[in-house]
């Protein structure tokens, strides 16, 4: 007899929200935690960052407050207490996430999970905090068990904790370094970049490819890259980092660009060179799972080929995403109960998004992604400076940029930098999930003034009928 | 002003057909009446006539292009004191079907069209200023519902209410640049809506990929149901594959049809041949230089004699009711390379025998080069279709729709007989076998026109009366 008809392993955001889904479906539903329900992105991840981010925002603002016609004369913060409101914000989203699964009558066994063999499923061993094991029967196992940092021991690429921080170090800082080095630019060491420098660190950034955050769009990129230089931060981009030389509260990388080699010191260095995913001690090998790369292989509904078991998120592989992960295990809960609505994983549609300042959004193809794929592209592009929201905001730097096929109209991406655009992706990533053409887009009434007219206006531009430019 | 040259319908049933080969090219001046291009329907290839004249600026439609929509813009003629050059395609210049698209002729834009929004062509003009200068001039040369393409009249044509078909904007698109028809495809989106896979899964002029389940509320289109080309059945490298053209298309659509709806039955008798074959030589013999008469084209007349003789048998099962005809159209099946055609002989029982072998001859040299007008291969209302010259001895045929019967000929040979006198004796003999619809003749009715066939060919000389 089983115990549950699921039992999700992990309570990130994929895990907890397969879970409720799956009790919606009639399920009876366990979910197993080691540490803190919400996983690392209510506690360490997406949330908390947003809160410092916030911070660091308010911060912006108020250093820039005569800008506004706004008299404040001395600026300033309390490190301590702009982490506790971050921590503050886990902590009550956490309790959140409990209070959900209570509602859904999910019981939330605390422990650390492993797998053996079973039938239907793999029986799952939950170990408590105290040693005792306890094992579990399910009809279904959906593996949600996320990812960490990676590290490269051999380069010296590996957090100490102390001089050398992953995200969760970043996160709760004890004093802000005075030179601060982030090695990876992606969305993690952007944001971190971002946050450090408004706090007054001295903040460098190393990229192996040849331009930041390397998954947007190059113009973006290029866009981006300006704006964080205005404001002080450093790029070394198509730059290696050979090695991590710690000394006495310091840090001595060694990185070659473009052949050359040169020294860079910083007081402490944030690791943020992708992920790996959380595969060990899971019993994976034993039961014949398929592990590449760290990643456990799952087809479209996260199957993984044993009976009974699924795996969903970071653990299944790149984009690292919260809402990819979220909707990872719906599909998979939808699959397993045969509601009748279920697609496979569309991974075209996942949007990434980025809070530094500017923020950074995107969704589909890339303008050069679209042409090596064959399509003959229409590119639409719409400055900040041309829309009036973004004047009165005192935000008029950045760009919205669409990707339409020239044939078909299909809106095959659009890429954003600049204020709130983490927050008006969505609209196209709608047009995309709805299959929009450009012909409904242009048809559509954008409220003024706002930010969004810009997406109208880009659509508009890419068939050369802009309005404000 | 630029004039569009549109796709145009070769027969009053064409929808769609396959730009087959352009016979002119940008810069070539043309005048009213010239070839410019020649277009496969479904069993023919047509040559398009030029209306208008002018200069060639633009070919929108490559050739070989399958599935172009009837009316649908398929190059841009500039008008004397034009510049060619300075005329541009129409933003959604695909094989574009639906709206209520003004003809060539009268594109004349009123004001209304002239003052109507448009998208620009913006990739052309370096300056916003550029562009809003020759606005009113492009929009004077040009069809702007056409422009519009993609506005939401195109949204509104496909629903009308309770048949409104569920599809994304997209989807409806590219079924639109495809010519495919969205309602024989299955929509695999939210609540059945038809999204862009299910179209990029189908085939133009074709059921979708997943038209399994959706196939019969898709008739007719729908009613070929290939089966799945699986790897595993037979290996890709053990056969060649060659794609379905328009004709085999149509004859697979046709016969499944008729094999699947009409309710057959074979009647068989056997004929004696000697004296239609003597009367042949004698007519042969007697015939002026050239006119060479063969068996099939008395078989023909026969034919049409037993149809004028059993009026009854000459008749079609329709939606409103049965047909009898008047008058003896007879179809005669003519195999030709990459399928089947049937090139009628209209009025066959006024028509002599020299007359009858003279069309047929004409009409079976163009089936083969496949250039039969459709009026031509359709409106017959019986066939024949002869195996007899590869010693076929009998065999069924499948009904050719709407027409009633088919006549089936085997090969004539020499067998033994009984005469009246009770002595085996041989003669030359065939066996026919006539297919016939239920829905519209008996077994009674088939019986009487066999018999009236049987006599003409055994007497020929009744055919005279």
């Amino acid at each position: 007899m089983a115990d549950y008809d699921l039992i999700v392993i992990g309570s990130g955001p994929g895990g907890y929200v397969a879970a409720i889904r799956a009790s919606q479906l009639g399920m009876k539903v366990g979910i197993v935690e080691r540490e803190s329900l919400g996983g690392i992105c209510l506690n360490w991840g997406c949330i908390p960052t947003k809160a410092l981010l916030r911070s660091a925002e308010v911060l912006h603002l108020a250093k820039n407050a005569k800008d506004f016609g706004l008299k404040i004369d001395k600026t300033d913060f309390d490190l301590q207490a702009v982490v506790k409101r971050s921590r503050d914000v886990a902590k009550q989203l956490s309790s959140g996430v409990s209070g959900l699964m209570k509602k859904n009558k999910i019981d939330v066994i605390m422990g650390e999970a492993s797998l053996k063999k079973g039938k239907p499923a793999p029986v799952v061993s939950v170990k408590d905090k105290d040693g005792k094991t306890k094992d579990y029967q399910a009809k279904h196992v959906m593996l949600a068990t996320g990812a960490r940092a990676r590290a490269i021991p051999q380069a010296g690429l590996e957090p100490d904790g102390e001089l050398i921080w992953t995200y969760r170090e970043a996160m709760v800082p004890k004093s802000v370094p005075k030179k601060l080095l982030v090695i990876g630019s992606g969305a993690i060491g952007i944001e971190f970049a971002s946050f450090y420098n408004e706090l007054g660190s001295d903040v460098t950034v190393v990229e192996a490819v040849d331009r930041i955050l390397p998954v947007e769009d190059e113009e973006i990129s290029t866009a981006a890259r300006k704006q964080f230089e205005k404001q002080g931060l450093k790029f070394h981009t198509g730059a290696q980092v050979k090695s991590l030389k710690k000394g006495k509260d310091k840090v001595t990388a060694e990185v070659t660009v473009g052949g050359k080699s040169e020294t860079i010191e910083a007081d402490r260095v944030i690791l943020a060179i992708g992920i790996v995913g959380n595969v060990e001690n899971l019993g994976l090998e034993e039961l014949g799972a398929k592990v590449e790369k760290t990643h456990v292989v799952v087809d479209g509904f996260g199957r993984t080929g044993v009976p009974g078991l699924y795996a969903i998120g970071d653990l299944t592989g790149p984009p690292w995403l919260a809402h990819k992960a979220s909707h990872e295990g719906v599909i998979c809960v939808e699959g397993i109960a045969g509601a009748n609505e279920a697609h496979p994983f569309d991974a075209s549609n996942v949007p990434g998004c980025t809070y530094s300042h500017p923020q950074v959004a995107s969704v589909g193809l890339t303008e050069a992604q679209a042409k090596e794929a064959g399509h003959k592209v229409k590119v639409g592009k719409f400055p900040f400076i041309g829309n009036g929201k973004a004047i009165a905001l005192g935000a008029a730097e950045g760009m919205v940029k669409t990707v339409f096929d020239a044939e078909t109209g299909e809106l095959l991406g659009a890429h954003m930098v600049g204020a709130e655009v983490t927050e008006l992706i969505q609209g196209y990533v709608i047009a995309r999930q709805g299959e929009l053409t450009e012909a409904e887009l242009m048809d559509t009434i954008f409220p003024h003034p706002t930010l969004s007219e810009m997406m109208h206006e880009s659509v508009l531009a890419a068939y050369g009928r802009v309005l404000h430019i | 002003m630029a004039i569009n040259i549109t796709m145009p319908a070769l027969s009053p049933t064409m929808e769609e057909g396959t730009l087959a080969k352009w016979l002119v090219k940008p810069g070539d001046t043309i005048s009213s009446g010239d070839v410019i291009a020649e277009i496969e329907t479904d069993k023919a290839t047509m040559e398009v006539e030029a209306v208008d004249e002018g200069t060639i600026a633009k070919i929108l439609i490559d050739e070989g292009t399958e599935g172009v929509k009837v009316n649908s813009v398929i190059a841009l003629l500039a008008e004397e004191g034009e510049d060619p050059d300075a005329v541009e395609a129409p933003e959604d210049a695909g094989p574009a079907v639906g709206e209520d698209k003004p003809k060539a002729e009268d594109n004349k834009p009123s004001e209304k069209e002239a003052e109507a929004p448009r998208e620009d062509k913006g990739t052309s003009k370096a300056t916003p200023e550029g562009t809003t200068a020759q606005k009113p001039k492009e929009a004077q040369g040009k069809d702007v519902s056409k422009e519009l393409g993609s506005s939401p009249m195109e949204l509104a044509d496909v629903g009308d209410g309770k048949d409104r078909i569920k599809a994304s904007p997209l989807a409806r698109r590219l079924a639109k640049l495809r010519g495919i028809d969205l309602s024989s495809l299955k929509g695999s989106g939210p609540k059945g809506r038809i999204v862009k896979k299910d179209v990029e899964g189908a085939q133009p002029g074709q059921a979708g990929a997943q038209a399994g389940a959706a196939a019969p509320a898709a008739a007719p289109d729908g009613l070929i149901l290939p089966q799945v080309l699986d790897d595993r059945v037979y290996a890709p490298d053990t056969y060649e594959l060659k794609p379905l053209d328009g004709m085999r298309k149509t004859v697979a659509k046709r016969l499944t049809q008729s094999f699947m709806q009409v309710p057959h039955f074979p009647l068989n008798v056997d004929i004696k041949l000697d004296k239609l074959l003597a009367a042949r030589k004698g007519i042969n013999e007697a015939a002026p230089e050239g006119v060479k008469i063969s068996v099939n084209d008395m078989l023909i007349k026969a034919s049409a004699q037993a149809l004028m003789a059993e009026p009854e048998c000459n008749a079609s099962f329709t939606d409103k009711g049965i047909a009898y005809h008047k008058s003896a159209h007879i179809s005669v099946a003519v195999a030709i390379d990459g399928g089947l055609i049937t090139p009628v002989i209209f009025d066959a029982q006024t028509k002599g025998l020299a007359t009858i072998a003279d069309e047929m001859k004409d009409l079976a040299t163009r089936a083969r080069e496949r250039k039969l007008k459709p009026q031509e291969y359709s409106g017959g209302t019986f066939s024949i279709s002869n195996l007899g010259m590869f010693g076929i001895k009998s065999f069924g045929s499948i009904i050719n729709q709407p027409e009633g019967m088919i006549l089936s000929v085997g090969a004539g040979e020499k067998r033994p007989v009984v005469n009246e006198k009770d002595e085996i004796v041989p003669a030359t003999v065939m066996t026919v076998t006539l297919s016939c619809d239920h829905r519209v003749i008996g077994g009674a009715e088939g019986a009487r026109w066999l018999a009236a066939f049987k006599r003409y060919v055994e007497s020929p000389e009744s055919m005279l009366l």
